[in-house]
């Protein structure tokens, strides 16, 4: 292999070029991405950046300075032409591969009820979408949250650490895909730190002329807004694949081992890849958090140099989450859980340790205050089959 | 192999010591990683740098 090409300069994208050099490859890298910023770390976006604890500066990741890598910055790739191993630039140019690694991540949900282009209304995946955020909460405005997941409950705890009135609007409990029952906990947190949680609820009508003035709720409820920030999830980033032949189902369809079905040559990381694990039945995952793009990186980059002796992608899923001063973390799938067990502390207050199983067995662990406590679920949850990275 | 800690920047996220519990730990008291290995054994190397790689805020620094 003497060219491989990375799409996507984002966090799963450049571990995965590091992974490459890591193994010893040291052939040509070309990695395109289509914001103009190297690569950054998105968690500070709904926390630090927006009151101001995280510096601009330091949400751009750390590079190895020997990584000998060709930046596409701000070029687009608009489609994969397999047949031929080729890449399609926006404007026409072709990149040539022998190996390529998709990791062109998620973009944020938009709703058909909320018009684009609307001033004061924003959707929160982006550096630059930060940035208009930031600006926009400057002018202290009333702000509604639409979406009651980690971003859009990380955005009402930036806005009271501002001291902004928020109201969220959820239509699910907060933050139930991953705290499950525990949710109430965490509605009663955000509402001890003054955010009003409307639940449940949609939005049906975004009203006003230049900029965003009121959102109407499905019970016909109007609340002010000189803000909506719409934050109801994101969606894979794979319209450029359209027509690759690759399958997409909520995700990039891989393999075990995270080369992509139907594509030789091709592997997937990060938020756009969707895989079968081997734990947790087998069944295919997308998972949307820092650690899983970090990791799953290494494997794909493994995979393209090696082949499948390079063996299964399986991960013990973690993440975190920052709100209202408090730390959530979690490792395994909370979200497969039929039962769940508090065994310490109260999931409203500021420590806590809980496990969640499904049909008797260990599925997860959400903690808050508690990191050490992970240590043995992680362990638990472990599979076998799982190989160190790197 | 050297691991050196910015305590400044750590903020306790703990993917370093999920990752290697050989050679972290964790004070819960003041939020900070504890370096339990400063110059561990080259056959960690591997999982020492998948930790380093895990930290969230970059706090953690290989040298050698
Ligand atoms: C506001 C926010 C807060 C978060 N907080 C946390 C947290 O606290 N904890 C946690 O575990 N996770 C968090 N996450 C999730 C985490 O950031 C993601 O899982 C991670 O960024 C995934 O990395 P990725 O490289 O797969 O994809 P992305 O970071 O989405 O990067 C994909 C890149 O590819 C580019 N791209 C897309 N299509 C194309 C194309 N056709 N051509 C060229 N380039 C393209 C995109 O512009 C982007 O730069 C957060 C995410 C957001 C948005
Ligand atoms: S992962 Fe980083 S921030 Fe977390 S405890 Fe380790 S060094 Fe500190």
């Amino acid at each position: 292999m003497d060219s491989v090409v990375v799409v996507g300069a984002s966090l799963a994208g450049l571990r995965a070029v590091e992974a490459l050099r890591g193994e010893g490859y040291d052939g040509r890298i070309v990695v395109i991405g289509d914001e103009v910023h190297p690569p950054y770390d998105r968690p500070p976006l709904s926390k630090g950046l927006l009151t101001g604890a995280t510096d601009l500066s330091a949400v751009t990741l750390r590079q190895r300075p020997d990584l000998a890598v060709e930046w596409r910055l701000g070029e687009r790739a608009v489609a994969l032409h397999a047949a031929d191993r080729e890449v399609l630039l926006d404007g026409g140019r072709r990149v040539p591969y022998d190996g390529l690694v998709v990791a062109t991540g998620a973009t944020a949900r938009r709703l058909p009820a909320v018009p684009e282009g609307l001033a004061g209304v924003i959707t929160l995946r982006t550096l630059d979408d930060a940035i208009t955020l930031r600006r926009e909460l400057a002018g202290r405005p009333s702000v509604v949250i639409l979406g009651g997941g980690f971003i859009g409950t990380e955005v009402a705890s930036s806005c009271r650490t501002l001291g902004l009135d928020v109201t969220l609007v959820t239509a699910d409990p907060l933050l139930a895909r991953a705290l499950g029952p525990l949710s109430a906990g965490a509605a009663a947190r955000a509402a001890d730190h003054g955010v009003t949680v409307v639940h449940p609820a949609t939005v049906t009508e975004v009203r006003g002329h230049d900029r965003v003035q009121e959102v109407v709720l499905g019970d016909g409820r109007t609340l002010p807004a000189d803000v909506l920030v719409v934050a109801v999830g994101a969606v894979p980033a794979t319209g450029w694949l359209r027509d690759s032949g690759a399958s997409l189902d909520n995700g990039l369809i891989c393999d075990a081992g995270l080369g992509v079905v139907g594509l030789p040559g091709v592997v997937a990381a990060g938020d756009v890849a969707r895989w079968p694990h081997p734990a947790f039945g087998g069944a295919p995952l997308r998972l949307e958090h820092w650690t899983n793009a970090a990791e799953q990186a290494v494997i794909a980059a493994r995979r393209l140099l090696h082949g499948t002796a390079a063996g299964p992608c399986a991960p013990v899923p973690s993440f975190w989450s920052d709100q209202f001063g408090i730390r959530l973390q979690g490792v395994g799938l909370p979200a497969l859980a039929d039962e769940t067990r508090v065994i310490e502390g109260d999931p409203a207050g500021d420590r806590f340790v809980a496990e969640f199983f499904r049909t008797g067995e260990l599925v997860g662990a959400v903690v808050a205050g508690a990191p050490r406590a992970l240590l043995a679920y992680r362990r638990r949850l472990t599979h076998p089959q799982r190989v160190p990275a790197l | 192999m050297h691991v050196k800690l910015d305590t400044q920047n750590c903020q306790a996220y703990a993917n370093c010591l999920l990752t290697a519990p050989e050679v972290f730990d964790l004070d819960e008291e003041s939020g900070i990683a504890i370096i339990l290995q400063e110059n561990p054994p080259e056959n960690l190397r591997a999982v020492v740098e998948e930790a380093v790689r895990s930290c969230p805020v970059q706090a953690l620094i290989l040298e050698g």
